[in-house]
């Protein structure tokens, strides 16, 4: 009793940031062993080097199928991993394609489920999860009924990852073996737009985001270029992504993303309780806005009132400058 | 063809949330409720299928009497009827459980498709498309922000962080989709007035074959251990930029060097 199992997301073998925040988090919290789950083409490539991590054991299913298909074969390979692996715990990354895996997956071993949690403790064999809900009004604190395995969904950057040292982790090959339901869903394309090579706005742990201020689809090249100075991922309002001004998967708020990253960076944003409802729990926010009345100030940690386009221009030379 | 609609009732965004000391769930009718805002695209989506392909739209709401303001104003956009799942032992249902009762009344229904909202702005679990395509041993095509049907076959623009996925299955399956993928309409006069003498139909658990023991607060899966309101924030720092950029620019740089940011 009591082994985590983490499912490791990755970019052809190479482990993403919040692999290691799971692993980190199940390592300190965690009285049993920690293994990991790693799925997809070239999955086996890095899945020893989790064991840096922590993970003890890495369970892996290096197939073109996990992405040729949608949810389902990756649906069957977690199942797989959970019975090959003992663990009654499952952590995973509470994003969108990576919460339908896991719901799935509960449902057929009769798990509890829980997303987007903050923190965790725990409580004998019980994991306990803290998460904001009702747009970050409430802090709730939530645990899987005794008796059952747990699938607990964390938010990207809640942990920092930091390794352990370990020895690489075992590789265990999972045969996982598809059948038809799992194949009736199937990948036809994949478009990726123009990243910039910016990190993806959900992962990020700076987020620079603009809003109605901006006046323009123009105005988010120098946001971009702010992101890139910082290192961060650009954001945008909900008036923002209307207007069409910048793509609608990078919107924030009640009806897009949710985000808590460590830093929030808000411009031309005037903070309408949709907008707040997906990034008040961020851990620090700091603001720019010529509208001194604007209600984001009242959940700044910083203000500055000013006009955004002035702003921004010296903001970049100085961190450029700090930077070097 | 038929589809079917699944929708919430939830507090408004912008209401104080009052908690009932009792039982930790939140006291929902004195917040406010309004129909859930993703559940409007997914309407819209229904209502243009049923214009160009000539479908009825059904929607499909989980909740108390009090529910039924929030399935006449979905009505109100222009659908053929709805199904109310209405049960005091539905109290405090978690996504799990709720998912079962959904999947358990659509299995007494003919239909070919389920369009949701990916989310519902109260929990925002985004779980129950996936779990209740689960329990009804579907596929699901979930963050469509396009959707095209070309006889049985669903095509969807799947959204992801980087762009968007195209993803295929056959109907019936079970789609949920993000606020890219249409404009809403405003209900009309003609809409809200027709929305009052269309069919509701009623069931309460019995009537769909879920056992009590298995949903409410304590058959659900998960619970709460407690819930607290977010400790109101120390007001922070403010700086008025003279006009030049200049002066608000160093003090920003200041405060993000002093966090390490910089």
């Amino acid at each position: 009793m009591g082994d985590i199992l983490v499912l490791a997301e990755h970019d052809a073998g190479v482990p993403r940031r919040i692999t290691g925040q799971l692993l980190t988090a199940a390592r300190e919290r965690g009285a049993g062993a920690v293994h990991a789950a790693v799925f997809g083409d070239k999955a086996a490539e890095g899945a020893d080097r989790l064991g840096a991590h922590g993970a003890a054991k890495a369970f892996v299913w290096d197939s073109s199928e996990a992405d040729a298909y949608v949810t389902e074969a990756r649906t069957a390979a977690l199942v797989a991993a959970l019975q090959a692996s003992g663990a009654d715990v499952v952590l995973f990354s509470s994003e969108p394609f990576t919460t339908d895996v896991a719901a799935r997956a509960a449902v057929r071993v009769n798990a509890g489920i829980i997303t987007d949690a903050v923190d965790l403790e725990m409580d004998g064999d019980a994991v306990v999860a803290t998460k904001a809900i009702f747009g970050g009004d409430m802090i709730s604190r939530c645990r899987v009924r005794p008796g059952r395995p747990q699938f607990i969904g964390v938010k990207a950057n809640a942990f920092t990852a930091q390794e352990a040292g370990g020895a690489p982790a075992e590789i265990v090959a999972l045969d996982v073996q598809l059948d038809d339901t799992a194949r009736r869903a199937s990948v036809v394309d994949v478009v990726e737009q123009e990243s910039g090579g910016r990190p993806e706005m959900t992962e990020a742990s700076i987020i620079i985001a603009g809003g109605r201020g901006l006046g323009d689809a123009e105005s988010f090249r120098l946001l971009e270029e702010l992101a890139d100075a910082l290192g961060g991922a650009v954001g945008a309002s909900r008036a923002a992504t209307d207007a069409g001004w910048y793509p609608h998967q990078h919107q924030i708020g009640q009806t897009g993303k949710t985000v808590a990253p460590q830093l929030y960076l808000g411009a031309g944003i005037s903070g309408a309780i949709q907008h707040r409802a997906g990034m008040q729990t961020s851990q620090a926010i700091a603001v720019i806005n010529k509208d001194a009345d604007a209600p984001i100030f009242s959940i700044a940690d910083f203000g500055v009132v000013g006009d955004l386009h002035k702003v921004i221009p010296p903001l970049i030379e100085e961190i450029r400058k700090r930077r070097e | 063809m038929r589809i079917i609609c699944p929708i919430k009732r939830v507090p408004d965004t912008a209401a104080e949330k009052k908690l009932d000391p009792a039982d930790r769930t939140v006291d929902r009718e004195q917040s406010d409720p309004v129909l859930n805002a993703n559940d409007e695209w997914s309407i819209e989506e229904a209502m243009r299928i049923s214009e160009r392909d000539g479908a009825e739209v059904i929607a499909l709401c989980m909740g108390p009497d009090e529910a039924q303001s929030t399935i006449r104003k979905a009505l109100s956009y222009g659908l053929d009827g709805a199904i109310q799942i209405s049960d005091p032992a539905l109290h405090g249902s978690d996504a799990v459980a709720t998912a079962r009762v959904l999947a358990a009344a659509l299995r007494q229904e003919q239909f070919d498709l389920i369009i949701m909202g990916n989310q519902s702005s109260d929990a925002r679990t985004m779980l129950v498309p996936a779990l209740l395509a689960e329990f009804l041993d579907l596929p699901a095509l979930t963050y469509a922000r396009k959707l095209e049907i070309d006889g049985s076959t669903l095509t969807v623009q799947r959204e992801s962080p980087s762009g968007h996925v195209v993803v295929q299955a056959q109907m019936p399956a079970v789609v949920s989709v993000v606020e890219a993928i249409n404009e809403p309409r405003y209900p009309s006069f003609k809409g809200i007035m027709a929305a009052k003498s269309k069919p509701l139909d009623v069931r309460d658990l019995a009537a769909i074959g879920v056992d009590a023991a298995d949903v409410g607060l304590e058959g659900s899966w998960t619970q709460v251990v407690d819930v607290v309101a977010r400790p109101p924030k120390e007001p922070g720092k403010r700086v008025e930029d003279d006009g030049s950029g200049s002066v608000g620019a160093k003090a920003l740089a200041e405060f993000l060097a002093e966090r390490k940011f910089i």
